[in-house]
């Protein structure tokens, strides 16, 4: 046991994996020598070599496009996009033939790819590098949406991944590389479509993923000065979708937040939401509410404070939540 | 009064004799005008770097342009009749679509668009297979992996990249394999097809890329993709050896390809080949080319017609004769029968299978669905019994 960065455990996730299967590799911008502008392929290319490990042209679709011709060679491409933004030259390559090739072959072909993004923001970052682009994934049939919020999880969603017969985005979220936790690695956390309880509680459901993760943990730390026992689930994998524990826990509490940092409208949270009302309307004692960006472009760094979600809001809308059976006031206007 | 010129005006014999560097994008440049072996008429032209491919090699070529075209043609009324959604016609580009499969093995992959559905039959592929999409059935009938040849690309471009990728992967596990991707004129002004040849350039990939300039993108003439001499010119820019071919002279394309994909599969990189060639019939059914290019062009061309061409150039070698046309002309019959036959037989597709490849094994949430469909769909039949 020792203290681990979400970065060094992916790192290792990449090394290991690499030692595990000689199909894996791993290819993107500044990938090579600088070992990524976040160093998560530090060493690689030493460690592996330049068939293991290399730099391409700085051309997006590109990369997946040809991630997908060596998938179909046999191999196990790994790309990184270097930011959230800049993934969305390769778009067309993902969602029409990343997302699609096996289905369009009845499974003749299949793409067993890791596109891993760097997203989200709160690192302070200018325009085009904190994007929250989970939702163009997840709306996307073919796709595997992954992200993880702690260390292991890092590394054992990373290596499952990899392992994947599907294509996975992997979203890593950047304000959390360098948040440490105590952890042994290698490890294996819950596989694939399973979500998981943080922190359980009585009286609501927190529902995060990624980096929305700790906010709804410091909240619901928070919720306890207020007399409120909060439980947080965390998804881990927006696709494939864990409803089973995201009802089970709703239905224990009553009361539900969804909480993401992108922007709200058709975002994930509202998916989120709208499966919890089908699913729990008779245990509800209250509207599922949203706690999520604001619907505007990524603010310059020194607004993101008012975009992004807070304990703060995370805490007005459970406050909201309808202790006393009455209804939210904000929809009473005329 | 005297001056002296400056002496730095005059060049020293030394200096004179010395020779100009080599221009390391000269080898790169395609011929200034299209390679052709043939004329329009069918008579050989010598072509220095361009022996005629062996003469077994050009009467199987005749006989797959034969078919090909009796394919394309039988494809066209198909749609007419309605047994296809749109087919994308490739007729007077049948030295483009059976000289180019022709040249690579069966080892290597092909990356064929939409329009390639005469080089696919071309290359053996079953043709009601080939036609699964155009069908509408689903989107690819053949076994892309098995018979190593891509599903047919409908977004423009973006297999160039494919191909590139596939290519440095079968040469990273030590294969010989070329890949051969076909694109059209309007698709190399996608961000795509730049990527993908640039791709294959810098990892030295073995790919041929065969650009069928056939003048239109639909309806918007070349001359609104590219302001170069020849799309051929693309390829220097990239670092890419580069040929451009009458397109129209089967002999020709037969010849520029197999060197090229001598050149890919020898460990040199990719190549990259322009055919000029003229798409004799509209984009699609659904489309009317009357609207942007006049009859006279469209005749022009219909007298420079590749099968006229290679049949006037084997009777002229002696090795094909009246018979033997006859024959081969039967053959294509035989095959347009059975493709009506095997196309007129309506073909259930099981609309559960919609679930079966979405993922390796279905999410939570698409076994619902597949449940509720299934409910559905049992529903629906017993209404139908009861209503019956």
């Amino acid at each position: 046991m020792g203290t681990v960065t979400m970065a060094k455990a992916l790192n290792a996730a990449l090394r290991d994996a690499m030692a595990d299967d000689d199909r894996v590799v791993v290819f993107g911008e500044d990938v090579g020598q600088l070992g990524g502008v976040f160093r998560i392929t530090d060493g690689l290319l030493a460690a592996y070599g330049e068939r293991r490990c290399f730099d391409t042209p700085l051309a997006e679709a590109g990369i997946v496009g040809f991630a997908v011709g060596m998938a179909m060679s046999g191999l196990r491409p790994v790309v990184e996009m270097q930011f959230d933004a800049f993934a969305y030259p390769a778009f067309e390559q993902i969602a029409s033939h990343v997302a699609k090739l096996r289905n369009r072959t009845r499974g003749a072909l299949s793409v067993p790819i890791v596109i891993r993004v760097p997203y989200a923001g709160g690192i302070g970052g200018v325009e085009h590098h904190c994007d929250s682009s989970e939702g163009y994934y997840a709306h996307t049939p073919g796709l595997k949406v992954v992200t993880p919020a702690t260390v292991p999880d890092a590394y054992s969603l990373l290596r499952e991944a990899i392992a994947d017969p599907d294509p996975v985005v992997f979203m890593e979220p950047k304000k959390l590389y360098f948040a440490s936790a105590d952890a042994t690695l290698p490890v294996t956390t819950e596989p694939f479509g399973r979500a998981v309880v943080r922190r359980p509680g009585r009286d609501a459901t927190l529902v995060a993923y990624g980096p929305s993760v700790p906010v709804a943990l410091e909240a619901a730390e928070a919720a306890r000065g207020e007399g409120w026992d909060l439980e947080v689930v965390d998804l881990r994998t927006i696709v494939p979708f864990d409803d089973e524990t995201v009802t089970a826990s709703v239905r224990r509490t009553g009361r539900c937040v969804v909480i993401q940092e992108a922007q709200g409208f058709a975002g994930v949270g509202a998916e989120i939401a709208a499966r919890v009302q089908e699913r729990c309307f008779h245990s509800l004692h209250a509207p599922v509410l949203r706690v999520s960006g604001l619907d505007i472009p990524y603010p310059a760094p020194k607004l993101e404070h008012v975009h992004l979600p807070d304990v703060d809001r995370v805490l007005d809308a459970v406050a909201r939540l309808q202790w006393d059976d009455q209804p939210d006031p904000r929809w009473l206007a005329a | 009064m005297t001056t002296t010129p400056p002496a730095v005006r005059r060049a020293s014999p030394r200096t004179r004799r010395a020779a100009a560097p080599p221009d390391p994008a000269r080898a790169l440049l395609p011929s200034p005008q299209p390679v052709r072996l043939l004329d329009e008429s069918g008579a050989r032209i010598a072509v220095a770097g361009y022996p005629e491919p062996p003469t077994d090699s050009l009467r199987e070529l005749y006989r797959r342009m034969v078919i090909g075209r009796r394919f394309d043609l039988q494809s066209t009324a198909l749609t007419k009749q309605g047994r296809l959604a749109v087919y994308p016609s490739a007729r007077g580009q049948e030295a483009c679509q059976v000289g180019a499969v022709m040249a690579v093995r069966d080892t290597d992959w092909v990356f064929p668009t939409y329009r390639e559905s005469m080089a696919l039959v071309s290359r053996g592929l079953d043709p009601v297979e080939v036609l699964t999409l155009l069908r509408g059935d689903w989107h690819c009938g053949y076994d892309p992996a098995a018979r190593r040849t891509a599903p047919q690309c409908t977004p423009l471009a973006t297999q160039t990249v494919h191909a590139a990728g596939l290519a440095y992967g079968e040469a990273q596990q030590g294969r010989d394999t070329v890949a051969l991707a076909f694109i059209g004129d309007g698709a190399t002004s996608e961000g795509d097809f730049h990527e993908g040849v640039n791709f294959a350039a810098v990892f030295r990939a073995p790919v041929v890329f065969f650009v069928q300039n056939n003048r239109y993108a639909i309806s918007v003439p070349l001359s609104r993709q590219t302001a170069a001499p020849s799309l051929a010119y693309k390829g220097v820019g990239y670092g890419v050896a580069s040929e451009q071919v009458d397109g129209n002279d089967p002999v020709a394309v037969l010849a520029v390809l197999t060197r090229a994909v001598a050149h890919a599969r020898a460990g040199n990189g990719p190549f990259l080949v322009e055919a000029h060639t003229y798409r004799m019939e509209p984009h699609t059914n659904a489309d009317d080319a009357s609207r942007y290019r006049d009859g006279a062009e469209v005749e022009a061309w219909g007298g420079r017609d590749p099968i006229d061409r290679l049949e006037t150039h084997l009777r002229g070698l002696g090795v094909l004769d009246d018979a033997a046309v006859a024959a081969i002309r039967d053959e294509a019959e035989a095959f347009a029968a059975d493709l009506r036959t095997r196309m007129n037989a309506e073909p259930t597709v099981d609309p559960l299978s919609l679930f079966d490849h979405v993922y390796a094994a279905p999410t939570p949430q698409l076994v619902e669905q597949r449940e509720q469909v299934r409910a559905e769909l049992a529903a629906a039949a017993e209404n139908k019994e009861v209503a019956g």
